[in-house]
């Protein structure tokens, strides 16, 4: 089972927080909404990935389990 | 099998809608199930005949019935008569004429599941379909008692609202747009309940399949594809109607039967989310997913609109664009600012306004925006953004550098529909 990053996009709003958070695996589009790699997360990235997902404010951002 | 190859509408005389005592001459009626207790040999029928679900995505229906029985609590089953497609009737066609086909279909699923209750979905401004449905459930309280509780519900006219989640949301007092998922209606559906969702004319088929037997049911259609299929033509056709043929049908023949005219601009199959068939290929694409996938389309809802020959693209699909970008709920931002953008680009490039990079826009934003909501509706927008890109290529790249054609004054063939205020 391997980590990755899911977003909601009903809830999200466009804060742009979490591209700058974690550019490894998100970026924007051109409207200012996070595009999701969703490729699995190495070890080492998982703590920016759980901090990513906390600091979102309106809770869009969740880990999900890849099979 | 008739000669003409109908099925659903086999029994439908001159248009008049079929009694419930005319419906008896043809089809048994399948004893209830208990709630609570599924009945796999349903299922396992439904399975071996290869139905697909026939509202859009064509999904095989005996696996989603599966995935409710998984829950163990009692299902609910939701027949979706939502219809949003403008160019599409075959739903509402259906109830109108077969609206015991449909319930009976709708009983079978509910007992192959084992639901108690039946939640009818149609728009609300479809009061034909509504009022048939109403008189046959009053025909069969009359003769044919039933333990499980039927409600036919008036649904708000938008296109987003018949997509199975927000249906549910609605059913359950919310708005009628789509939730997030996971959790999904086999998960968590009506009242929390484990929910089957299925298209009026897949629950017809159903009825069929269970009372003449899967290889009945195979005996037509593909493979991989079996049956037949309720199509919508129109546009530039002499008998614009609702056809019923196999899956797998060429093309040309469904246009040659509803009398299309020799020349052709091109052809939307499978609705607005959709794609258009131009050039050869209009000799060559069959009315299958398995024909229409590899161009980017697929069967979809079945509508077939024809543009004559004297006729823009560019400016019809624009038009539909405009439309969709109108029609999303409002909710994720790629939708809502990728099809607006879109929308604002296609009409500057229609009317021959636009800046340089305006194809590399669409081109571009097709991509941000596919896959991008949480439902599908932006996928399919893009499925028809893309191929209309593809079908009138030249046309784009003419229009785009200011080369208006003169057929932009011709009469506009597709539809726009209003868009109707309100989700509740
Ligand atoms: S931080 Fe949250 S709300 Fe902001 S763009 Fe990212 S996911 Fe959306
Ligand atoms: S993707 Fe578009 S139509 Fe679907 S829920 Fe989001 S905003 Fe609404």
């Amino acid at each position: 089972m391997k980590p990755r990053i899911v977003v909601d996009m009903i809830s999200c709003v466009g804060h742009r927080l979490c591209a700058d958070l974690f550019p490894e695996r998100i970026t924007l589009d051109d409207w200012g909404y996070p595009i999701i790699d969703a490729s699995a997360i190495p070890p080492e990235l998982l703590s920016h990935a759980k901090r990513t997902i906390e600091a979102c404010p309106t809770l869009a951002l969740r880990l999900d389990k890849l099979r | 099998m008739t000669h003409d190859g109908r099925r659903l509408l086999a029994q439908v005389v001159n248009k008049n809608r079929t009694s419930l005592a005319d419906h008896r001459c043809h089809i048994a009626r399948v004893s209830e199930g208990r709630a609570g207790r599924a009945d796999s040999r349903l299922i396992d029928a439904i399975d071996s005949a290869g139905l697909r679900g026939r509202g859009g995505a064509g999904f095989p229906t005996a696996i989603k019935m599966r995935a409710v029985v998984e829950n163990r609590k009692t299902p609910v089953v939701v027949v979706n008569g939502t219809e949003g497609e403008p160019v599409s009737v075959k739903d509402a066609v259906l109830m109108r004429l077969q609206p015991h086909l449909v319930l009976d279909g709708a009983a079978i699923a509910a007992t192959a599941v084992g639901a108690n209750e039946i939640h009818v979905c149609i728009e609300r401004n479809n009061v034909a379909a509504i009022k048939s449905i109403e008189l046959a459930l009053l025909e069969r309280a009359q003769c044919e008692p039933s333990s499980v509780v039927v409600h036919v519900h008036g649904t708000p006219p938008r296109y987003v609202a018949g997509e199975e989640t927000a249906l549910i949301h609605w059913l359950n007092g919310g708005d009628a747009k789509p939730t997030a998922t996971p959790p999904r209606p086999f998960e968590r559906g009506v009242g929390g309940r484990p929910t089957l969702v299925d298209n009026v004319e897949t629950l017809a088929h159903v009825a069929q399949i269970v009372h003449n037997g899967p290889s009945w049911f195979r005996e037509t259609g593909t493979q991989d594809e079996p049956g037949t299929a309720l199509l919508t033509v129109g546009g530039a056709v002499a008998h614009g109607a609702v056809y019923e043929a196999p899956i797998g049908t060429p093309l040309a023949h469904i246009l040659a039967r509803a009398g299309t005219p020799s020349g052709v601009r091109a052809v939307l199959v499978g609705g607005y989310f959709g794609s258009w068939i131009a050039g050869d290929q209009l000799k060559t694409a069959a009315l299958s997913n398995a024909s229409l996938r590899p161009r980017g389309g697929g069967l979809g809802c079945g509508a077939v609109m024809v543009l004559p020959e004297r006729c823009c693209g560019v400016v019809e699909s624009t038009r539909v664009m405009r439309w969709m970008a109108m029609e999303t709920a409002g909710q994720c931002g790629p939708c809502v600012n990728g099809l607006e953008s879109i929308a604002a680009t296609m009409s500057h490039i229609a009317m021959g306004s636009a800046q340089p990079e305006a194809l590399q826009w669409l081109d571009r934003w097709a991509l941000q925006v596919d896959g991008r909501g949480a439902c599908k509706f932006p996928d399919g927008a893009m499925r028809f953004l893309r191929s209309a890109l593809l079908a009138f290529g030249p046309d784009f790249l003419a229009h785009a550098s200011g080369r208006v054609c003169a057929d932009v004054e011709m009469p506009k063939v597709l539809p726009i529909p209003n868009v109707a205020p309100g989700w509740r």
